[in-house]
């Protein structure tokens, strides 16, 4: 019922809207407007334009204020200081462009608007005024493009040589992460080790680094020092976005990318800085991926540097954690393994290891790690 | 040479192909007429209303993601008898929908609106008639062309709606999301939907544009050099040649992909693991995909805006009553957009784990393309200074273009800066850009063309209060629409997320923002049925047209009122003039068009046009 009287309703609005129109059109013939080259409304739209820029300029100004409270806090990342800078020095110059070519573009509707006793200028070219604007954008851009590139060069020149690193890996629809361990190398990968169970990176066991690596449930990582993520991706494409630290970069299948930066404050100096004692830093996909691209949220945790150390010893490698896969470790490996003890193990359990490895599960009560 | 019907024609053009034999009466029937038809006039019509159709779908695709996006919270029940099963039980809109949603409507925006709908309609319409040629190099071609894009159009609606739904992995398709079915359903069917489809509209682009750009080199009346071409046609000239350079590597590319998923190879696939197994490919390389396609891409944004960009150059000097400023500047910089818009792809790659050496490159490229880009901006602007305005729609939506070319296209200056892209890329910043400088600027060129050529086409004149009205909504509409995107980008809002609900960063301040822009598109939207009604209701009962409604000098108003196929009933007038000369000291008219030769305006011509004038005068006397 309540659709149907929406419906007359519409439809009464729009038929009233029809016989207004058709009065218009016949008040027009009967003026004679359409006779005159201009009428009336030539002058409402002249000067609609200059309202309008007033309008439009005045809500940009008005809403920039409260709009600027929302950006995202002071960046949280060493050059991400410097392409702040750049991004509103840009700005402000490209402002200024705006206003002042709108300014004219709306003026002169207004004041050159036709009137009927004045002709317009026959003007055709002016080669200096054309060279003055085709030289000075190119000098100012040429200016923004060299800061541009200087800050793009140091952005992505090589991370130094005492970065943390660490791995990420986007997949539908989560983030895994990979720290190297106490050896301070991630070890090798394989896409095809990758299986259902828990060996969702593809870790090659036959790589030692591989064995104290750990799996974290959330991002660390220290202050001020380099951080390199070395990014890949298990299916399609992802990227990862740490906005706070104003770094992406794509994740790629089969091609592993990487990006570094030197973070500035912890999460709690930010908690401070932004007044929420809630704050998080946040990671997000940006890269369309299918159904959960929009919920491909990581949490980051920037740490003091003492504070950070104590994390790292705190994690449990992986191998640690998924005993069972200790029989894909090749057998003279295994004494790589920290903290395990091959003598511990009954002679029983490394028969079972080597002959099947199918009898996993009551192996991994078996193996014992000294802690 | 073309092979047109002329057995209407009285008289024979000077490069008519005599073949008029007044007794050989062979009237047309109404397919050949008006369907299957070689007149570029209909193409032209035919291309228009298609386009204007895909106008609405693509229009009402983005009031989809617009209702999830500005009211998440609502229930969407009420779609339930349009979209099915992809309104899930709770009365949600399918994520998986949403984004097949957004695909759809960048693809048809894009592709079947702003290419074929514009440059289809318009490089049809006035190439033989600003040019002076009876029809286009080959009308068979040209049908050819309309219908390839005919089917290619039915074919990406029919795939709106099959079962597993159409594609969803975004307007770029990138492998491997594109490639695998595993990973979207979108991917199935509904990408082979989708890859047919604009492989038919790659063909369909290339037999217009070859077409095109033959006919702008051979059939140009006498008088008519480069140097005389109005800039509509110097437009459609240029972004022909662009279409037919870089279309091609898309069908490639499309060719690839096809092969990636239906043949097992691996062009752009590797080390993927879904769907609980690793696949077989190996050595492919995603980024290759991206090379090619943005190999296309970017100079598809030109694709879009140049033929805009010229509408609007012709619209806003007859409506200043004034030669455009800068004509060789304004061919200048549209050759050099032209060339730079082939050597700049890569900066939608900035952040693809490409070589950063390359991203420098590719950034001092990009901001060179800014400079013809500015210098078209400021010579408009002067067009207007010292003008005597009158303000038709088309005019109207001209002065917009112009205004929202700047607004969008400055952020270029910022996304093109690789540094400060790291942080813009694929965030609402890159919206705002692209919907305010291609989206918006070509959309109001497009608009513009119709208001202005609408004459020429139907005969009759379109109410102007309407156009009026629908140029303030629209004008209005799309900057409260587009202009808050760059507040969300700038605070890191990701493209293409259903929901930004799961992040403290993007929480729920924001969406009162959200929610103003879906209401001002819901406005914006809805506004455009004025122009949907005033379209049709002039077709049939609007007020009949003068011969030159606007006051110009190009040839097209030369013709009759209803130009039957072979557009002149004479001869094809010969030209002496630029399409220029308006307001010229001492002449009588505020135009002299360009079929008058210089012997009648004595008292206007300039010094070089007099010494020309005598140099031809005393030849004969030799
Ligand atoms: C002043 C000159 C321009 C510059 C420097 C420029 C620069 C850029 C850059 C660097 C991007 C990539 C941003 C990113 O994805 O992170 C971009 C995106 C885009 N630009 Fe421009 N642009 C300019 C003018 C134009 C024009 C004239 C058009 C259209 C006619 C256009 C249409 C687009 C589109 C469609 C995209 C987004 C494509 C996508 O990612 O889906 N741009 N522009
Ligand atoms: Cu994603
Ligand atoms: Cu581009």
């Amino acid at each position: 019922m309540n659709s149907f009287l929406i419906i007359i309703g519409v439809l009464l609005v729009l038929v009233t809207l029809y016989y207004l129109f058709r009065v218009q059109i016949l008040a027009s013939v009967l003026k004679g407007s359409y006779k005159k080259r201009v009428g009336v409304s030539n002058k409402v739209n002249a000067i609609l334009f200059p309202i309008f820029f007033i309008v439009m300029f005045g809500s940009v100004f008005l809403i920039n204020g409260t709009m600027s409270k929302r950006y995202l806090p002071e960046s949280a990342s060493e050059h991400g200081v410097i392409t702040d800078n750049l991004f509103w020095i840009t700005m402000a110059v490209i402002s200024l462009v705006v206003v002042i070519t709108h300014i004219l573009l709306f003026y002169f509707p207004f004041k050159y608007q036709y009137d009927e006793n004045r002709r317009a200028a026959f003007y055709p070219e002016d080669h200096k005024l054309e060279y003055i604007w085709t030289i000075i954008p190119a000098i100012v851009l040429s200016v923004l493009v060299f800061f541009g590139w200087r800050t793009w060069s140091d952005i992505t020149a090589k991370a130094p040589e005492n970065a943390v690193s660490l791995e990420i890996m986007g997949k539908q629809f989560a983030w895994q992460v990979r720290y190297p361990g106490a050896d301070g190398i991630i070890g090798k990968y394989n896409f095809r080790k990758i299986d259902n169970k828990s060996n969702e990176f593809g870790m090659d066991l036959a790589d030692k680094a591989n064995f104290d690596d750990f799996v974290p449930r959330e991002i660390h990582i220290p202050k001020g020092r380099p951080v390199v993520f070395k990014i890949r991706a298990k299916d399609v494409l992802h990227s990862v976005f740490l906005p706070h630290f104003r770094q992406k970069m794509d994740a790629v299948p089969g091609m592993p990318t990487t990006f570094w930066f030197v973070p500035k404050y912890t999460t709690s100096e930010m908690k401070e800085i932004t007044g929420n004692p809630e704050f998080k830093y946040e990671l997000a996909c940006t890269e369309i991926c299918g159904r959960g691209h929009f919920a491909m949220r990581y949490i980051l945790v920037v740490d003091e540097p003492e504070d950070f150390e104590k994390w790292q010893k705190e994690q449990q490698s992986w191998l640690s954690l998924n005993m069972d896969y200790v029989d894909q470790i090749p057998t003279d490996l295994r004494k790589f393994i920290p903290n395990y003890s091959t003598e511990k193990i009954d002679t029983k359990v490394e028969t079972v290891v080597d002959t099947t490895g199918s009898k996993v599960d009551s192996l991994s009560n078996k193996i014992s790690f000294n802690n | 040479m073309s092979v047109v019907d002329l057995n209407k024609e009285t008289a024979v053009g000077h490069d008519s192909h005599g073949h008029h034999d007044e007794h050989e009466h062979h009237e047309l029937n109404f397919i050949r007429k008006y369907i299957f038809s070689e007149d570029h006039k209909v193409i032209g019509k035919q291309f228009l209303i298609t386009g204007l159709l895909w106008a609405v779908i693509g229009g009402a695709l983005s009031m989809i993601f617009r209702l999830q996006l500005g009211l998440p919270e609502a229930s969407l029940g009420w779609l339930k008898p349009i979209l099915g099963h992809w309104i899930t039980s709770d009365n949600k809109l399918d994520p998986e929908f949403y984004l097949a949603a957004v695909t759809m409507h960048g693809t048809i925006m894009v592709f079947f609106v702003l290419t074929a709908g514009l440059s289809g309609t318009f490089s049809n319409f006035l190439i033989p008639l600003q040019i002076g040629a009876r029809d286009m190099a080959s009308g068979f071609m040209n049908m050819l062309s309309y219908w390839f894009f005919f089917v290619s159009s039915v074919i990406m609606f029919f795939s709106l709606f099959i079962e597993t739904g159409p594609a969803g992995g975004g307007w770029v398709i990138y492998p491997p999301l594109s490639a695998l079915p595993q990973a979207i359903p979108g991917s199935g069917l509904g990408m082979t939907l989708w890859l047919v489809s604009m492989a038919l509209f790659i063909i369909s682009s290339l037999l217009g544009g070859i077409n095109y750009i033959t006919t702008v080199i051979n059939l140009r009346t006498k008088g008519m050099t480069f140097d005389r071409l109005p800039l509509t046609i110097w437009a459609f000239f240029l972004t022909a040649i662009i279409g037919v350079l870089s279309f091609p590597v898309l069908f490639a590319a499309a060719l690839l992909l096809i092969f990636d998923r239906s043949f097992g190879t691996s062009f752009y696939l590797s080390d993927i693991y879904i769907g609980g197994q690793a696949l077989d490919h190996v050595g492919g390389s995603p980024i290759l995909f991206q090379h090619l396609f943005w190999f296309l891409g970017h100079p598809e944004v030109y694709i879009v805006l140049l033929p805009a960009l010229g509408i609007t150059s012709e619209i806003i000097s007859t409506n200043s009553r004034k030669p455009i400023f800068g004509y060789k500047a304004m061919i200048g910089s549209m050759i050099g957009i032209t060339f730079l818009s082939f050597i700049v792809w890569a900066h939608h790659m900035f952040v693809t784990g490409m070589n950063p050496f390359l991203g420098s490159i590719f950034m001092f490229l990009t901001l060179i393309i800014a400079v013809p880009s500015a210098v078209k901006a400021f010579n408009y602007i002067t067009t207007l200074w010292k003008g005597n305005i009158i303000f038709t729609p088309a005019m109207l939506f001209s002065i917009g273009l112009v205004s929202v070319f700047i607004t969008g296209g400055v952020t270029g200056i910022i996304l093109g800066n690789a540094a400060l892209d790291i942080q813009l890329h694929d965030t609402y910043f890159v919206v705002a850009h692209f919907h305010l400088v291609m989206g918006s600027a070509s959309f109001f060129g497009f608009m513009a063309g119709v208001y202005h050529w609408f004459p020429k086409m139907f005969g009759k004149m379109l109410d102007e209060k309407l156009g009026y009205i629908h140029f303030w909504l629209t004008f209005a509409g799309v900057y409260l629409v587009f202009f808050p995107m760059h507040y969300q980008g700038i605070t890191g809002f990701p493209r293409r997320y259903y929901s930004y609900t799961a992040y403290e960063m993007f929480g729920g301040a924001y969406q009162d923002l959200a929610f103003f822009i879906s209401i001002a598109a819901f406005i914006t939207f809805a506004g455009q049925f004025i122009f949907g009604f005033n379209f049709f209701y002039s077709i049939f009962k609007g007020r009949p047209a003068t011969l030159n409604p606007w006051n110009s000098n190009t040839l097209e108003w030369t013709t009759p009122i209803h130009p039957e196929h072979g557009n002149w009933p004479g001869e094809i007038p010969t030209v002496y003039r630029w399409a220029y000369d308006y307001s010229k000291p001492g002449a009588e008219e505020d135009f002299i068009p360009q079929h008058i030769p210089l012997t009648e305006t004595l008292s206007s011509n300039l010094p070089h046009e007099t010494d020309a004038l005598n140099g031809i005068k005393i030849t004969p006397t030799h």
